[in-house]
């Protein structure tokens, strides 16, 4: 195996070529213009059954821009950076320009809304690169090796991994904003499967993200903890139909709260595509919900000094107590709607600015997940769920799910194959307890919950 | 070599002396195999909300993946800029999987003869912007006139123009220049305090004259229209475990979860597959006949080539309800002694080739629709999905309904709100108990995620009944 990292960051100056680009689309005939030039670099490896099974290192390189003719907008995005390349990433972006529609909505954020959040965010720490590809192949078997040292049932894995990655973004725009930022992660998983004579295979995963490597937890802790989750589903079955409280576990709540994200966003809310379009000011929810969407937070992996308009990101509260406060907007939703922008335009490098959330996060309750199985006579804690089945327009939702029974305060036998459903408008409602356990794996973040009157479909 | 046509050795000016070089350096540390994966794609994508063009962008991306296999390890290399010394360098990052002085040499390179699936006479990516934005500006007035309760209309048209250039170290060589359209359109409808959302869409490796003559953007919109209308009636979908009547073509969706990716050989090469070991048995009833096609002219799913280089081919997965195979690429039928079925796919340069589906469909059986439906006393009846997911370790598998129906007594009664149905990949085909003679394959929508990859496939299935599913809705 090698002992150095053969592929060097290339360093482009990606700032003065956001602005030429900007420069360039004005000239050709822009009347604003806003560019977006990333560079990253991905390390990943997975270890399976204690050998490499695969190790990827690459750096990528790509710019989009975004042009107006007064309220005709369109855009182009490319990897070429020759100059070849760049004329026709401009001359493309005009062109397209003229067959697009007037849209008065349309256009950069207002002047005055401009500007970068000037405190560190600490989003960047080049440890992430530190470790020679021995120790980084090294972690991923780790992970693995002590998923499968907990117990001889875990037979087989899908391995271990460790990745790397880290990314530069340049934002400029035509009103003479630019912005750049620099953001780290790190993680490593371990997915352990388990096999008992006569029974189905079981799998599940746990895993540690960061920005740094500092903070990544222990590969020992990472594979112990996959292999208790997985161990914990052996001899699953199907249970019968029936009506009974639901508790779930973070990392299923969590989708949950990616609904009301999505219910939230003004896309949705503008196209009537959500059930939660025309109730601002409404109470949605019961009034133990608090949802907060904050793109400032400290080292967050939802956090960014401005969003995809160079808008600084802020906190916004979403859900208070129960009353839906805000929709989550960019500026062209926010013009749409009437409102104005909570710095949330996202900005891939093709297309016009979306909506993505910061940190988004529902607020903790007091009581430990513990206390909250303890109190439920007969119930189901989910830990997965599975499949696409929820419809935003009219807040339908039926999963698929896999879990533990509870009897009498106690997770007793894992239960498969039954779905698990009802309508996000009663299930918001109905969220009769919130643990204390928050805890941020990725950008959004939601505590244990417990959910009352949902339908279980089995045998 | 018939280089001169294709735009690497134009455009970017790589010679067939360039390409033994890079194979040679991936090679250099003692790899086993090497290939490099010349990738360059230009895409458009229009869209229209609200009777306007909301947004219009196009954009290229190029690279090339350098992989190298040393037993079950692989390393893999990627580059954006197709400049020799930085394509060299991706070949020495993916080189040192191996160790060691270099054992293999690389084979002469030579062009197989591949399909030709695409009949297009012109890529839809070359045709002028105007005509794309008439198609869909089309649909949205058509989707409007459709009813006075549709209240939002969506369309967007996206094309792509891949064009690919697979080297293997064996003396693989291949190009390709790869198609693909799809048309979208969702329709929001309002009735009182009701909001319901119907959605449709198609295409494959077409040209724009497919729109203009074959399936109109009117019929993608009436279509979308139509099941909005329809779900605005919507009742409360049964739950518990019941019989389940698929209607034909994108229900073929039960096929991809159920079986196919359990199917795939690297999970079965690792024995993570609830369907490891399962070859020679029985795993559906004798009326399954199951096949991944990756052959078929002009299909969303197909391919000349996959994307290590191989042709496409026709497999039979499920005979009768035995399982006959499973879907390889080259380093899975290489570690198993199996044949390589040219099912080795990837997203882009930027990822390594893995088993994945073309187009995956169940043969027509003798059955009526009519008769089928006719024999339910009380069940579901499915004609519309959404996605759908499956643990390939437990097979447990969902899809989720966008149409469906109850049968009471025979007879096709009230629409249902959506509703997940729940199922175990091993032993949902054996309840199959009728097949329909009308095989019908999906219009062209399908996207197929694994490992974070995204490729299109296709799907298809006769209507078909299975005596009992669990299906996922709220009425007791």
């Amino acid at each position: 195996m090698a002992t150095k990292t053969e592929v060097v960051p290339t360093e482009t100056d990606l700032r003065n070529l956001a602005t030429d680009v900007v420069d360039r689309a004005m000239k050709a005939g822009a009347t604003a213009a806003e560019s977006v030039v990333r560079e990253g670099n991905e390390f990943s490896t997975v270890v399976r059954m204690g050998s490499v099974e695969t190790l990827k290192e690459s750096g990528s390189r790509a710019m989009g821009l975004r042009v107006f003719m007064g309220q005709r907008s369109a855009s182009t995005y490319s990897s070429d950076f020759t100059e070849d390349g760049i004329q026709r990433l401009v001359k493309g972006a005009v062109e397209l320009a003229h067959v697009t529609s007037e849209d008065s909505f349309s256009g950069l954020p207002d002047p005055s809304e401009l500007g970068s959040l000037s405190n560190d965010l600490q989003l960047y720490f080049d440890d992430v690169y530190s470790l020679p590809p021995e120790e980084r192949i090294d972690y991923a078997r780790r992970a693995e090796r002590a998923a499968l040292d907990v117990d001889p049932r875990l037979k087989n894995s899908d391995g271990g991994s460790f990745d790397a990655g880290t990314g530069h973004k340049v934002l400029a725009n035509s009103l003479g904003f630019v912005g750049e930022y620099r953001r780290s992660s790190c993680s490593l998983s371990a997915v352990p499967i388990a096999q008992v004579e006569g029974g189905s295979m079981q799998r599940d995963y746990w895993f540690s993200v960061a920005r740094t490597l500092a903070k990544l937890d222990s590969p020992e802790a990472v594979g112990r903890e996959a292999a208790r989750r997985t161990l914990r589903r052996i001899g699953a079955r199907k249970i019968s139909s029936t009506e009974a409280p639901i508790v779930l576990d973070p990392m299923v709540s969590v989708s949950i709260l990616g609904n009301i994200f999505e219910g939230a966003t003004g896309d949705a809310v503008y196209r009537q595509s959500s059930f939660m379009a025309g109730k601002l000011g409404e109470k949605i929810a019961g009034s133990n919900i608090t949802v907060i969407d904050d793109g400032t937070i400290v080292g967050g992996f939802g956090s960014e000094p401005f969003d995809g308009e160079g808008v600084p990101t802020r906190r916004t509260v979403v859900i208070e107590n129960g009353e839906l406060k805000s929709y989550l907007l960019n500026t062209y939703t926010a013009r749409k709607l009437g409102m104005k922008t909570t710095g949330n335009a996202s900005r891939g490098l093709a297309g016009s600015p979306g909506i993505g959330a910061g940190n988004f996060f529902l607020q903790p309750g007091t009581r430990t997940p513990q206390q909250i199985i303890g109190d439920v006579k007969r119930g189901f804690y989910v830990t997965e769920f599975m499949g696409f089945g929820v419809n935003l327009v009219t807040g339908d939702f039926s999963r698929g799910a896999s879990g533990l029974w509870i009897e009498n305060g106690e997770l007793t036998y894992p239960v498969e194959e039954v779905t698990v459903a009802g309508n996000l408008k009663d299930m918001l409602n109905n969220i009769s307890e919130i643990g204390n356990d928050l805890v941020f794996r990725g950008s959004s973040a939601c505590p244990t919950l417990r959910i009352d009157g949902m339908t279980i479909a089995g045998a | 070599m018939t280089h001169t046509q294709s735009l690497f050795f134009q455009k970017f000016a790589i010679t067939p002396n360039d390409l033994q070089r890079y194979l040679g350096e991936a090679l250099s540390a003692g790899g086993e195999y090497a290939d490099l994966y010349f990738e360059y794609l230009t895409s458009t994508s229009i869209a229209v909300e609200e009777s306007i063009v909301k947004s219009a962008s196009q954009g290229i991306s190029a690279g090339c993946g350098v992989r190298v296999l040393s037993g079950e390890r692989t390393g893999y290399a990627y580059t954006d800029d197709l400049a020799p010394e930085k394509i060299m360098r991706a070949a020495r990052t993916a080189a040192l999987i191996a160790r060691g002085p270099a054992t293999q040499p690389v084979q002469n390179l030579k062009e197989a003869a591949g399909h030709q699936l695409y009949q297009v006479s012109s890529p839809s990516a070359d045709a002028d912007i105007a005509s794309k934005l008439e198609l869909v500006m089309r649909s949205d007035k058509a989707g409007r006139a459709f009813d006075p309760r549709i209240v939002q209309v969506r369309a967007s048209y996206v094309d792509e123009l891949r064009q690919i250039l697979v080297i293997g170290s064996d003396g693989t060589y291949a190009t390709d220049v790869q198609p693909m359209a799809r048309f979208s359109v969702s329709c929001i409808a309002k009735s009182g305090e009701n909001s319901a959302r119907g959605a449709s869409g198609g295409g494959g490796r077409v040209g724009l004259d497919f729109y203009q003559n074959e399936k109109t953007p009117e019929y993608y919109a009436t279509e979308a229209a139509r099941q909005a209308i329809i779900q605005l009636d919507a009742r409360e979908a049964p739950a518990g475990e019941m019989e389940v009547v698929l209607g034909p073509g994108w229900p073929g969706i039960l096929l991809h979860e159920a079986i196919g990716h359990g199917l795939e050989a690297d999970f079965n090469r690792k024995g993570t597959s609830a369907f490891a070991g399962l070859i020679g048995k029985r795993v559906a009833s004798e009326k399954c006949t199951v096949v991944d096609n990756g052959t078929l002219p002009s299909r969303r799913g197909s391919i000349n080539v996959d994307d290590e280089g191989s042709p496409t081919q026709n497999t039979v997965l499920i005979e009768k309800g035995i399982l006959k195979g499973y879907l390889s690429d080259k380093l899975s039928s290489k570690l198993m002694g199996m044949p390589d079925t040219g099912n080795g796919r990837r997203e882009s340069y930027e990822h390594i080739p893995m088993p994945r589906m073309t187009n995956t469909y169940m043969l027509a059986g003798e059955d009526t629709p009519e008769d089928i439906i006719k024999s339910v006393k009380r069940g579901l009846y499915a004609v519309n999905f959404g996605g759908g997911q499956v643990d390939i370790t437990n097979g447990k598998f969902v899809f989720s309904t966008s149409e469906a129906y109850m049968i009471e007594d025979g007879k096709v009664t009230a629409p249902l709100k959506n509703c997940t149905l729940i199922g175990n990949g091993p032993d949902a085909l054996t309840k199959v108990s009728m097949v329909g003679n009308d095989l019908k394959l999906d219009e062209g929508v399908g996207t197929c995620g694994k490992d974070g990859q995204s490729v299109p496939v296709g799907v298809g299935i006769p209507t078909i009944k299975l005596d009992s599913m669990t299906v996922g809705g709220t009425a007791r």
